[in-house]
Protein backbone atom coordinates (compact mmCIF):
# COMPACT_ATOMS: atom_id res chain seq x y z
CA UNK A 1 0.00 0.00 0.00
CA UNK A 2 1.83 3.00 -1.10
CA UNK A 3 0.65 6.60 0.84
CA UNK A 4 -0.52 7.86 -2.62
CA UNK A 5 -3.42 5.54 -2.79
CA UNK A 6 -7.17 7.24 -2.17
CA UNK A 7 -8.46 5.47 1.18
CA UNK A 8 -11.90 7.20 1.38
CA UNK A 9 -14.13 9.90 0.15
CA UNK A 10 -13.91 13.43 0.13
CA UNK A 11 -9.84 15.21 0.27
CA UNK A 12 -7.03 12.72 0.80
CA UNK A 13 -4.26 13.30 2.39
CA UNK A 14 -1.88 11.08 0.92
CA UNK A 15 1.75 12.26 0.65
CA UNK A 16 1.24 15.43 2.11
CA UNK A 17 0.99 13.65 5.66
CA UNK A 18 1.19 10.24 5.87
CA UNK A 19 0.41 9.52 8.75
CA UNK A 20 -2.47 10.81 9.40
CA UNK A 21 -3.41 9.39 5.86
CA UNK A 22 -2.93 5.99 7.42
CA UNK A 23 -5.24 6.39 9.78
CA UNK A 24 -7.91 8.37 8.02
CA UNK A 25 -9.57 5.40 6.06
CA UNK A 26 -11.64 3.65 8.88
CA UNK A 27 -12.41 7.28 10.29
CA UNK A 28 -13.86 8.57 7.66
CA UNK A 29 -15.00 5.36 6.55
CA UNK A 30 -17.00 5.11 10.02
CA UNK A 31 -18.79 8.92 8.78
CA UNK A 32 -19.48 8.27 5.34
CA UNK A 33 -21.61 5.69 6.69
CA UNK A 34 -23.00 7.66 9.16
CA UNK A 35 -24.15 10.07 6.01
CA UNK A 36 -25.59 7.65 4.17
CA UNK A 37 -28.07 6.62 6.88
CA UNK A 38 -28.74 10.44 7.20
CA UNK A 39 -28.76 10.48 3.46
CA UNK A 40 -31.79 7.68 3.92
CA UNK A 41 -33.83 9.82 6.13
CA UNK A 42 -33.69 12.92 3.97
CA UNK A 43 -35.02 10.81 0.99
CA UNK A 44 -38.03 9.47 3.35
CA UNK A 45 -38.58 13.45 4.47
CA UNK A 46 -38.28 13.67 0.36
CA UNK A 47 -40.95 10.82 -0.03
CA UNK A 48 -43.09 12.12 2.52
CA UNK A 49 -43.36 15.73 0.90
CA UNK A 50 -44.23 14.28 -2.71
CA UNK A 51 -47.34 12.37 -1.12
CA UNK A 52 -48.20 15.25 0.87
CA UNK A 53 -47.48 18.43 -2.27
CA UNK A 54 -51.53 17.80 -3.23
CA UNK A 55 -52.80 17.66 0.32
CA UNK A 56 -53.26 21.64 0.25
CA UNK A 57 -56.37 22.20 2.32
CA UNK A 58 -58.03 24.61 0.43
CA UNK A 59 -54.97 26.42 1.69
CA UNK A 60 -51.97 27.83 -0.27
CA UNK A 61 -50.04 26.37 -3.23
CA UNK A 62 -46.36 25.70 -3.94
CA UNK A 63 -46.07 28.62 -6.84
CA UNK A 64 -48.14 30.69 -4.34
CA UNK A 65 -45.81 30.28 -1.22
CA UNK A 66 -42.25 29.81 -2.94
CA UNK A 67 -40.09 32.82 -4.59
CA UNK A 68 -37.62 31.69 -7.41
CA UNK A 69 -35.03 34.45 -6.07
CA UNK A 70 -34.43 33.36 -2.61
CA UNK A 71 -34.57 30.17 -3.88
CA UNK A 72 -31.99 31.04 -6.30
CA UNK A 73 -29.97 32.95 -3.85
CA UNK A 74 -29.31 30.12 -1.13
CA UNK A 75 -28.51 27.81 -3.51
CA UNK A 76 -25.92 30.50 -4.79
CA UNK A 77 -24.78 30.93 -1.31
CA UNK A 78 -24.22 27.16 -0.39
CA UNK A 79 -22.39 26.35 -3.88
CA UNK A 80 -20.10 28.84 -3.07
CA UNK A 81 -20.16 27.64 0.80
CA UNK A 82 -18.65 23.83 -0.95
CA UNK A 83 -16.39 25.73 -3.01
CA UNK A 84 -14.51 27.74 0.06
CA UNK A 85 -14.53 24.32 1.62
CA UNK A 86 -12.55 23.15 -0.79
CA UNK A 87 -10.15 25.65 -0.57
CA UNK A 88 -9.41 25.08 3.03
CA UNK A 89 -9.19 21.03 2.56
CA UNK A 90 -6.51 22.35 0.03
CA UNK A 91 -4.91 24.91 2.63
CA UNK A 92 -5.16 21.92 5.12
CA UNK A 93 -2.90 19.14 2.79
CA UNK A 94 -0.48 21.85 1.25
CA UNK A 95 0.14 24.90 3.64
CA UNK A 96 2.35 24.16 6.67
CA UNK A 97 1.18 27.24 8.48
CA UNK A 98 -2.91 27.32 9.84
CA UNK A 99 -3.81 30.64 8.60
CA UNK A 100 -4.85 29.74 5.17
CA UNK A 101 -7.27 27.14 6.70
CA UNK A 102 -8.42 29.43 9.19
CA UNK A 103 -9.22 31.55 6.51
CA UNK A 104 -11.04 29.57 4.01
CA UNK A 105 -12.82 27.74 7.12
CA UNK A 106 -14.11 30.76 8.52
CA UNK A 107 -15.72 32.21 5.09
CA UNK A 108 -17.65 28.70 4.77
CA UNK A 109 -19.07 29.37 8.32
CA UNK A 110 -19.89 32.95 7.42
CA UNK A 111 -21.18 31.56 3.73
CA UNK A 112 -23.09 28.98 5.90
CA UNK A 113 -24.47 31.68 8.75
CA UNK A 114 -25.66 33.74 5.66
CA UNK A 115 -27.53 30.30 4.57
CA UNK A 116 -29.34 30.49 7.47
CA UNK A 117 -29.98 33.84 7.81
CA UNK A 118 -31.73 34.33 4.88
CA UNK A 119 -33.40 31.15 5.36
CA UNK A 120 -35.20 32.03 8.75
CA UNK A 121 -36.25 34.80 6.64
CA UNK A 122 -38.32 32.99 4.52
CA UNK A 123 -39.81 30.98 7.19
CA UNK A 124 -40.76 34.23 8.90
CA UNK A 125 -42.25 35.63 6.00
CA UNK A 126 -44.04 32.80 5.02
CA UNK A 127 -44.95 32.11 8.66
CA UNK A 128 -46.77 36.24 8.41
CA UNK A 129 -48.52 35.40 5.73
CA UNK A 130 -50.31 31.94 7.23
CA UNK A 131 -47.95 29.30 5.93
CA UNK A 132 -47.25 27.69 8.94
CA UNK A 133 -46.82 23.28 9.10
CA UNK A 134 -50.99 23.13 11.10
CA UNK A 135 -52.70 24.76 7.62
CA UNK A 136 -51.80 21.70 5.25
CA UNK A 137 -50.46 18.82 4.88
CA UNK A 138 -48.14 20.16 2.45
CA UNK A 139 -47.18 22.68 4.39
CA UNK A 140 -45.95 19.97 7.20
CA UNK A 141 -44.21 18.36 4.26
CA UNK A 142 -42.28 21.16 3.61
CA UNK A 143 -41.61 22.30 6.93
CA UNK A 144 -40.46 18.50 7.85
CA UNK A 145 -38.10 18.71 5.12
CA UNK A 146 -36.06 21.94 4.55
CA UNK A 147 -35.88 23.44 7.92
CA UNK A 148 -34.50 19.53 9.04
CA UNK A 149 -31.59 20.66 6.13
CA UNK A 150 -31.42 24.12 7.61
CA UNK A 151 -30.58 22.14 11.03
CA UNK A 152 -28.25 19.84 9.98
CA UNK A 153 -26.52 23.22 8.18
CA UNK A 154 -26.41 25.25 11.59
CA UNK A 155 -24.98 21.93 13.50
CA UNK A 156 -22.42 22.23 10.78
CA UNK A 157 -21.60 25.84 11.29
CA UNK A 158 -21.48 24.91 15.73
CA UNK A 159 -19.19 21.92 14.44
CA UNK A 160 -17.20 24.30 12.06
CA UNK A 161 -16.59 27.00 15.29
CA UNK A 162 -15.51 24.14 17.22
CA UNK A 163 -12.89 23.69 14.51
CA UNK A 164 -11.26 27.08 14.81
CA UNK A 165 -10.83 26.51 18.36
CA UNK A 166 -9.28 23.19 18.15
CA UNK A 167 -7.03 23.78 15.24
CA UNK A 168 -6.03 27.09 17.44
CA UNK A 169 -5.53 25.15 20.55
CA UNK A 170 -3.74 21.91 19.52
CA UNK A 171 -2.57 22.53 15.62
CA UNK A 172 -2.36 20.37 13.17
CA UNK A 173 -2.27 16.96 14.66
CA UNK A 174 -3.71 14.06 13.01
CA UNK A 175 -6.82 13.93 15.22
CA UNK A 176 -8.17 17.77 13.96
CA UNK A 177 -6.89 17.22 10.56
CA UNK A 178 -9.13 14.03 10.58
CA UNK A 179 -12.21 15.95 12.33
CA UNK A 180 -11.90 18.98 9.51
CA UNK A 181 -12.00 15.90 6.72
CA UNK A 182 -15.33 14.38 8.31
CA UNK A 183 -16.66 18.10 8.80
CA UNK A 184 -15.78 18.71 4.76
CA UNK A 185 -17.49 15.97 3.86
CA UNK A 186 -20.60 16.72 5.89
CA UNK A 187 -20.62 20.63 4.22
CA UNK A 188 -20.37 18.93 0.68
CA UNK A 189 -23.45 16.20 1.70
CA UNK A 190 -25.46 18.89 2.85
CA UNK A 191 -24.84 20.93 -0.24
CA UNK A 192 -26.08 17.30 -2.02
CA UNK A 193 -29.30 17.53 -0.10
CA UNK A 194 -29.80 21.02 -1.12
CA UNK A 195 -29.54 20.09 -4.89
CA UNK A 196 -32.56 17.74 -4.34
CA UNK A 197 -34.10 20.58 -2.20
CA UNK A 198 -34.16 22.95 -4.78
CA UNK A 199 -35.36 20.70 -7.92
CA UNK A 200 -37.93 18.66 -6.31
CA UNK A 201 -39.31 21.73 -3.99
CA UNK A 202 -38.48 24.86 -5.28
CA UNK A 203 -38.37 23.96 -9.02
CA UNK A 204 -41.05 21.30 -8.92
CA UNK A 205 -43.50 24.12 -6.86
CA UNK A 206 -42.68 26.96 -9.58
CA UNK A 207 -42.35 25.51 -12.70
CA UNK B 1 5.48 15.67 -9.12
CA UNK B 2 6.18 18.45 -6.66
CA UNK B 3 3.78 19.46 -3.99
CA UNK B 4 2.61 22.68 -6.30
CA UNK B 5 2.32 20.69 -9.24
CA UNK B 6 -0.07 18.43 -7.02
CA UNK B 7 -1.98 21.26 -5.21
CA UNK B 8 -2.81 22.95 -8.59
CA UNK B 9 -4.15 20.27 -10.27
CA UNK B 10 -6.88 19.25 -7.14
CA UNK B 11 -7.34 23.16 -6.67
CA UNK B 12 -8.29 23.01 -10.72
CA UNK B 13 -10.51 19.82 -10.38
CA UNK B 14 -12.25 21.75 -6.98
CA UNK B 15 -12.70 25.16 -9.93
CA UNK B 16 -13.23 22.56 -12.38
CA UNK B 17 -16.63 20.72 -9.89
CA UNK B 18 -17.63 24.52 -8.78
CA UNK B 19 -17.73 26.22 -12.50
CA UNK B 20 -19.87 23.37 -13.73
CA UNK B 21 -22.10 22.96 -10.39
CA UNK B 22 -23.20 26.87 -10.97
CA UNK B 23 -23.64 26.29 -15.11
CA UNK B 24 -26.13 23.35 -14.05
CA UNK B 25 -27.85 25.48 -11.12
CA UNK B 26 -28.22 28.75 -13.22
CA UNK B 27 -29.45 26.38 -16.35
CA UNK B 28 -32.04 24.87 -13.69
CA UNK B 29 -33.44 28.12 -12.42
CA UNK B 30 -33.50 29.64 -16.13
CA UNK B 31 -35.30 26.80 -17.20
CA UNK B 32 -38.24 27.52 -14.75
CA UNK B 33 -38.09 31.20 -14.34
CA UNK B 34 -38.18 32.27 -18.61
CA UNK B 35 -40.97 29.62 -18.97
CA UNK B 36 -38.26 27.79 -21.61
CA UNK B 37 -40.42 24.48 -21.57
CA UNK B 38 -44.37 23.39 -21.07
CA UNK B 39 -44.81 22.40 -17.24
CA UNK B 40 -44.32 18.86 -17.66
CA UNK B 41 -40.59 18.91 -19.61
CA UNK B 42 -39.88 21.78 -17.61
CA UNK B 43 -39.77 19.16 -14.37
CA UNK B 44 -38.14 16.44 -16.30
CA UNK B 45 -34.92 18.65 -17.55
CA UNK B 46 -34.84 20.14 -14.17
CA UNK B 47 -34.76 16.84 -12.85
CA UNK B 48 -32.55 15.83 -15.07
CA UNK B 49 -29.80 18.75 -14.75
CA UNK B 50 -30.68 17.85 -10.54
CA UNK B 51 -28.88 14.49 -11.38
CA UNK B 52 -25.97 15.38 -13.35
CA UNK B 53 -25.34 18.30 -10.84
CA UNK B 54 -25.77 15.42 -8.27
CA UNK B 55 -23.14 13.22 -9.99
CA UNK B 56 -20.80 16.60 -10.57
CA UNK B 57 -20.29 17.00 -6.49
CA UNK B 58 -19.92 13.65 -6.42
CA UNK B 59 -16.95 13.34 -8.52
CA UNK B 60 -15.04 16.85 -7.98
CA UNK B 61 -16.30 17.91 -4.16
CA UNK B 62 -16.46 14.19 -2.58
CA UNK B 63 -13.52 12.85 -4.83
CA UNK B 64 -15.88 9.12 -5.81
CA UNK B 65 -15.48 7.69 -8.63
CA UNK B 66 -14.72 4.51 -10.54
CA UNK B 67 -10.91 3.94 -9.41
CA UNK B 68 -10.61 0.66 -7.65
CA UNK B 69 -9.14 2.45 -4.12
CA UNK B 70 -12.71 4.13 -3.86
CA UNK B 71 -14.60 1.11 -4.77
CA UNK B 72 -15.56 1.08 -0.94
CA UNK B 73 -17.20 4.28 -0.75
CA UNK B 74 -19.06 3.45 -4.27
CA UNK B 75 -20.42 0.59 -3.51
CA UNK B 76 -21.46 2.45 0.01
CA UNK B 77 -23.30 4.53 -1.88
CA UNK B 78 -25.10 2.01 -4.44
CA UNK B 79 -26.36 -0.14 -1.23
CA UNK B 80 -27.86 3.16 0.43
CA UNK B 81 -29.09 4.17 -3.30
CA UNK B 82 -31.02 0.63 -3.34
CA UNK B 83 -32.46 0.80 -0.08
CA UNK B 84 -33.41 4.74 -0.31
CA UNK B 85 -34.90 3.18 -3.99
CA UNK B 86 -36.95 0.58 -2.01
CA UNK B 87 -37.98 2.31 0.97
CA UNK B 88 -39.03 5.87 -1.29
CA UNK B 89 -40.60 4.16 -4.10
CA UNK B 90 -42.53 1.29 -1.71
CA UNK B 91 -43.84 4.45 -0.08
CA UNK B 92 -45.09 6.66 -3.16
CA UNK B 93 -46.19 3.14 -4.46
CA UNK B 94 -48.48 2.51 -1.49
CA UNK B 95 -49.50 6.43 -0.68
CA UNK B 96 -50.26 7.08 -4.20
CA UNK B 97 -52.39 3.75 -4.47
CA UNK B 98 -54.28 4.65 -1.26
CA UNK B 99 -55.20 8.03 -2.55
CA UNK B 100 -56.56 6.76 -5.85
CA UNK B 101 -58.36 3.91 -3.85
CA UNK B 102 -59.72 6.85 -1.21
CA UNK B 103 -61.02 8.84 -4.55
Amino acid sequence: MSADELKHAGLNLQEADPLTHEKAGEAIFGFWVFLMSDAVVFALLFATYGVMLRGTAGGPVPHEVYEIKSAFIETLILLSSSFTFGLASLAMKYEHKRHQLELWLGVTLLLGFAFIGWEIHDFVSMAAKGEVPSRSGYLSGFYALVPMHMLHVTIGCVWGMVMLVQIRKFGLDPMVKINVMRLSLFWHFLDIIWIGIFSVVYLQGLA
Amino acid sequence: MDDRAKYRRELRGYAIGFASALALTCAAFATVHFDLAPAGTTIGIVFALGLIQLNVHFRFFLHIDLKKSARDDLQLILFSTLITLLMVGGTLIILFNLYHRMM
